[in-house]
């Protein structure tokens, strides 16, 4: 896999960043958006300073819908050419906050759901026409099923993993890998406020992985891999049990 | 809140509370409480520590901002470590113009202690290769600082101990290397007197020495050690890849007691002495960093911590004092499992509180074992404070503010320099 003309939405987000960095090492051209202007300033300086050939930045706010189209061939054309897009933003709101704020619960979907699908959509356009590509996007363990603390955030990651599944179908045979990202707990400014335990795992953990599975062109994949089995789990209690549990 | 720990484990310190820094630019967060900023927590006693005060910490500014591949000049946020500068800089051919015994420090926290290495005979503290900084104040103001501009705040800076105010980002100078290896050499010597002369001539020829003593030798055998010294080596020198071990290592847990006692001590120093003299190319990771190839090796000492001792004694009285230190050790059996010997150099550093000057630096380490841990300490002030020598704060747990004194002739001007929003452990202590 090539990743060296790579898009990456949400470059200020904790994995974002991480992943620009890995591929700055090795070389690559990125175009980096950001809802904040500044920070991404300084994450382009220091991934130039790490070897990336060009960075580009777009300042982007996710929630502002006019903004997001054409950003794709924007990124292209900046980059001289594209065979990555990844989608790293992410607004993991306190649930308690979503409740009383309906302004908040749309912003999540749209940050977390309708945002990368529009992004998405516009990348497989792309890729399908160049006949190569790959589409990765980082969804959650919390879309797998809905709990009392997090369900609006679930709900979008839910959303997010069967809109990737619709991709890959959609795209199967046309040279395009479609990979989805399920992280568990990572230990990063979105979740700072979260006590933290033994499940926790670094960002720079979780990108290694994600680098190794772009790289293998995997489908889906848990990060760090216990949690494919914690989830399992999870996704097969049954309903009844489920809703008295309290984690 | 969770606890936190320097390198010694000792003291430990509960802070109110701890806020992550992420972005330079931003001004420093509101706070009530008296605040400083937590590296990578290297230093050893509690120069980075801040009970029931606010921590910051400065490990999410971690972005390179600027790098000459042509000049050397490198332009960091302060918690970017220098392992990371190491990883940009020497396939680059460029190595840290100074560097301490361990590569997991950030750069604001090589700043704030001024470290010092190896090296210190010819290129002084890491201080003397910082171009530039940038302070961040709790007044809001932000201020850049280097030997010319802001000079004053500079050399507060350099050494400051983290107390001028937040270090924003550091552009430092780094030094050519041909690469990533050295040519190094250990030698024995069989008593106090051969070190200094030993050490002397190897200070002339070799960009890098120091020297290990066995705290356990008493008697002729006083003061025995070996003397390593190397220099870079030039690139076709160098073959194959650093040994794979290195960095895999690792005290997972933290055992119920300490491992370093009088029969694990007497047995390491006495064979480490007997360990052949030997000469040859090595990479450039385990010449300077020995210890970082065992991670945690800290917890070696047990859930009581150590305490490490560090002073510099002027030329004319080193050898006399150095006797009477390591005779009083010996006498204590408390021995040191690391006990490090260098001679620095007359390179001035531009820090105000910088702690390295000519004469000879003795650093050493004790299991924490309460009350004869710190009284043997005190004794051990007294030879240090008669000889008109100075403790290290990065490597301090217990120092009274008379010693403090002492040990920094430029304390009362540091102090006019002192944001009064930032606070210590070791500053509460040391300047009560």
């Amino acid at each position: 896999m090539a990743m060296q003309q790579v898009l990456i939405v949400g470059g200020t987000s904790a994995i974002g960043e991480q992943v620009a960095r890995r591929l700055a090492v090795r070389g690559a051209m990125l175009y980096l958006t950001g809802r904040d202007g500044g920070r991404l300033a300084s994450i382009a300086d220091d991934l130039r300073v790490r070897g990336a050939a060009r960075v580009a930045p777009e300042g982007l706010d996710l929630t502002h819908g006019p903004a997001l189209a054409g950003l794709v061939s924007r990124a292209a054309q900046a980059l001289v050419g594209l065979d990555t897009v990844l989608f790293a933003a992410g607004l993991l709101p306190d649930q308690a906050r979503v409740n009383k704020d309906a302004n908040l619960l749309r912003e999540t979907l749209a940050v977390n759901a309708t945002g990368a699908m529009v992004v998405l959509n516009e990348a497989a356009a792309y890729f399908e026409q160049q006949g190569h590509g790959q589409i990765v996007a980082i969804g959650s363990v919390a879309g797998d099923r809905g709990r009392a603390t997090n369900y609006a955030y679930g709900a979008a990651k839910g959303a997010l993993e069967i809109f990737m599944s619709g991709l890959r179908q959609r795209l199967q045979g046309r040279g395009v890998q479609v990979l989805l990202v399920k992280p568990g707990f990572v230990d990063t400014p979105m979740t700072a406020d979260f006590a933290k335990g033994p499940l926790w795992a670094s960002p720079e953990r979780v990108t290694k992985d994600i680098v190794r599975a772009m790289e293998r062109g995997r489908s889906v994949i848990y990060t760090p891999w216990f949690w494919r089995w914690i989830m399992l789990i999870i996704r097969h209690l049954p309903e009844r049990l489920f809703v008295r549990l309290r984690f | 809140m969770n606890r936190h720990e320097s390198w010694g484990r000792y003291p430990q310190a509960t802070p109110a509370l701890v806020t992550r820094l992420t972005d330079r630019r931003a001004p420093l967060p509101p706070s009530d409480h008296p605040r400083l900023v937590y590296g990578n927590g290297r230093s050893y006693g509690d120069v980075c520590l801040n009970d029931g005060g606010e921590v910051l910490l400065a490990r999410g500014l971690d972005r390179f901002i600027a790098f000459g591949a042509a000049t050397g000049v490198l332009r960091a946020e302060a918690g970017v470590l220098l392992s990371e500068v190491l990883d940009l800089a020497v396939p680059r051919g460029w190595f840290l113009a100074v560097t301490p015994g361990t590569r997991f420090v950030t750069l604001g926290g090589a700043v704030a202690n001024d470290v010092h290495g190896k090296n210190h005979h010819r290129a002084g503290t890491f201080g003397c290769h910082v171009r530039a900084l940038e302070l961040v104040r709790s007044d809001g103001s932000r201020r850049e600082c280097s030997p010319t501009q802001s000079p004053d705040w500079f050399a507060a800076t350099i050494g400051g101990l983290g107390l001028t105010g937040l270090i924003a980002w550091v552009e430092i100078q780094l030094s050519r290397i041909p690469g990533p290896w050295l040519h190094a050499e250990s030698r024995r010597f069989s008593a106090l007197a051969e070190f200094f002369p030993l050490s002397e001539a190897a200070d002339r020829r070799d960009e890098f020495t120091v020297a290990w003593v066995d705290c356990a030798a008493r008697g002729a055998n006083l003061g025995r050690g070996i003397l390593l010294k190397g220099s870079f080596a030039p690139v076709a020198a160098g073959r194959g890849t650093p040994p794979k071990a290195h960095g895999r290592l690792s005290v997972p847990v933290t055992p119920p007691f300490s491992l370093i006692n009088r029969l694990t001590l007497d047995a390491f120093n006495a064979l480490y002495y007997r360990k052949p003299e030997d000469a040859g190319l090595t990479h450039y990771a385990p010449f300077f960093y020995p210890l970082d190839g065992i991670g945690h090796w800290n917890r070696i000492y047990g859930p009581k911590g150590f305490l490490q001792y560090q002073c510099v004694l002027p030329p004319a009285v080193a050898e006399p004092a150095l006797r009477e230190l390591l005779a009083r050790i010996a006498r204590s059996g408390e021995g040191s499992f690391l006990a490090v010997l260098k001679r620095f150099g007359g390179r001035v550093s531009p820090g105000l509180l910088s702690f390295p000057r000519p004469g000879v630096t003795i650093a050493l380490d004790f299991p924490f074992k309460g009350q004869a841990t710190l009284r043997l300490l005190d004794t051990l002030d007294a030879v240090v404070a008669a000889a008109g020598g100075a403790l290290y704060p990065a490597k301090d747990a217990r120092m009274g503010p008379a010693m403090f004194r002492r040990s920094f002739p430029a304390l009362e001007r540091f102090m006019t320099f002192v944001d009064r929003g930032f606070s210590s452990g070791f500053w509460r202590r040391a300047t009560l």
